[in-house]
């Protein structure tokens, strides 16, 4: 296990107030918050900072923390020194929705205080974890495999960490943001009660040229420019399979086509609405040169026309 | 370490109670929610609502904010508003750098 210097992640020096230290989580926590940055390591900061605030607010755990001393330089795994914490009085609660911090966390401060809330009623305590997956997975159904740590407690009160390996199948035409539920995979229960149900909410990965939104699909996709100009019909490949698509004549770039019923499936499926781009071929031949040039002698275009001040 | 193949289904309508449960939240603040506007009920009476997809994802994001930072529910409104408008600027800018 690693040792966990919570002052570095709060950014607060070792003799802060408990007032610097609770401005400091706070201010870190709104600008980590994963409902509001939207960057990929966002949610493993903010889970940092709360399991720092969760040790430095308590005054009786900041003093046990406080024990340790620094990080052991150069060392290896970090190792308590044993009765680092006798005489402090602290309670284990965790973080939400039943996550896990760190291993350096777990096995210092975690205690079996969480058990009673475990265990009191009949039923299991829901779970909830986020699963991305790609675009393409809604429309034709998936199965991925989902890796989850969550603390588990025995009946003696004592947490320990459990690796859970579950495979989920993808419903298919699931939209961003819905939840799936998986019946029975949360919190056991005690006594034989019904287990707790793990909720996945969903989030698309990023996809160089779809994106959804709710149950349409947006597409840029790219044209000749003769294409544009003459129109006719191009096939354009798209997650469910290649679509024939009819170009107006004399389409301009940025002009959105809508393919009725092709975004993502499901009782109401979706629209693609597919944004034209104009793409110029590269002038590498003497034959290209050639066409382009007497374009431009011939055509009487000014595309500057609107410019004139 | 277990492995298992379970059952899945896509949420899609639940009642009072069952949101409830599902955000770990108080039925009075959920109706707070409702009347501040950030959920959408189908349902005429409390006891007939039922929150679809998009309610439902917004009321366990209203959740983690109210939890994680203590914002109330007019902020949370407003936080959920600026973030919907933050996303599709985001958006459309995105599709003006591909371009």
């Amino acid at each position: 296990m690693d040792f966990e210097d919570y002052y570095k992640t709060l950014g607060v020096a070792r003799d802060a107030s408990q007032d610097d230290i609770r401005k400091a989580y706070r201010k870190l926590a709104r600008k980590f918050h994963p409902d509001i940055n939207k960057d990929a390591d966002a949610e493993a900061r903010f889970k940092a900072v709360n399991e720092a605030h969760e040790v430095l607010k308590d005054p009786e755990r900041r003093a046990a923390y406080d024990q340790l001393g620094a990080e052991p330089q150069g060392a290896g795994p970090f190792q308590p020194p044993p009765g680092w914490d006798s005489g402090f009085e602290f309670t284990g609660a965790g973080p939400q929705d039943n996550e896990g911090f760190s291993d350096f966390f777990e096995t210092l401060f975690r205690r079996g205080a969480t058990s009673h809330g475990d265990f009191n009623a009949g039923q299991g305590r829901d779970s909830h974890a986020r699963i991305t997956i790609d675009i393409e997975d809604s429309y034709r159904g998936a199965t991925r495999v989902l890796h989850l740590r969550m603390p588990v407690v025995d009946r003696s009160g004592q947490v320990s960490l459990e690796d859970r390996k579950i495979s989920v199948t993808i419903p298919k035409g699931i939209r961003e943001g819905q939840h799936i539920r998986l019946k029975g995979q949360g919190g056991p229960a005690a006594g034989g009660g019904q287990a707790g149900d793990l909720f996945l909410e969903v989030s698309f990965a990023a996809h160089p040229t779809y994106h959804a939104e709710g149950e349409d699909l947006y597409v840029t996709l790219p044209v000749a420019p003769w294409e544009a100009a003459l129109g006719g019909h191009v096939i354009m490949p798209t997650p469910g399979g290649k679509v024939d698509l009819r170009i107006p004549k004399n389409a301009r770039s940025g002009q959105k086509l809508r393919l009725k019923g092709k975004g993502l499936p499901g009782r109401s499926p979706g629209d693609i609405f597919a944004t034209l781009k104009i793409v110029n071929p590269d002038v590498s031949t003497d034959e290209a040169r050639a066409l382009f040039e007497r374009m431009a002698r011939e055509l009487p275009f000014d595309p500057r026309a609107q410019m004139k001040g | 370490m277990k492995k298992a193949t379970p059952e899945t289904e896509i949420l899609d309508t639940l009642t009072l109670e069952d949101l409830c449960r599902f955000c770990q939240a108080d039925e009075a603040w959920v109706i707070e929610l409702v009347d501040e506007g950030v959920l959408e009920p189908m349902g005429a009476t409390v006891r007939r609502w039922r929150f679809e997809g998009v309610s439902i994802a917004r009321a366990k994001r209203a959740r983690r904010l109210n939890r994680d930072l203590g914002i109330n529910t007019a902020g949370i409104a407003m936080v959920l508003d600026l973030l919907d408008e933050r996303e599709a600027m985001i958006r459309r800018l995105s599709r003006y750098e591909g371009v």
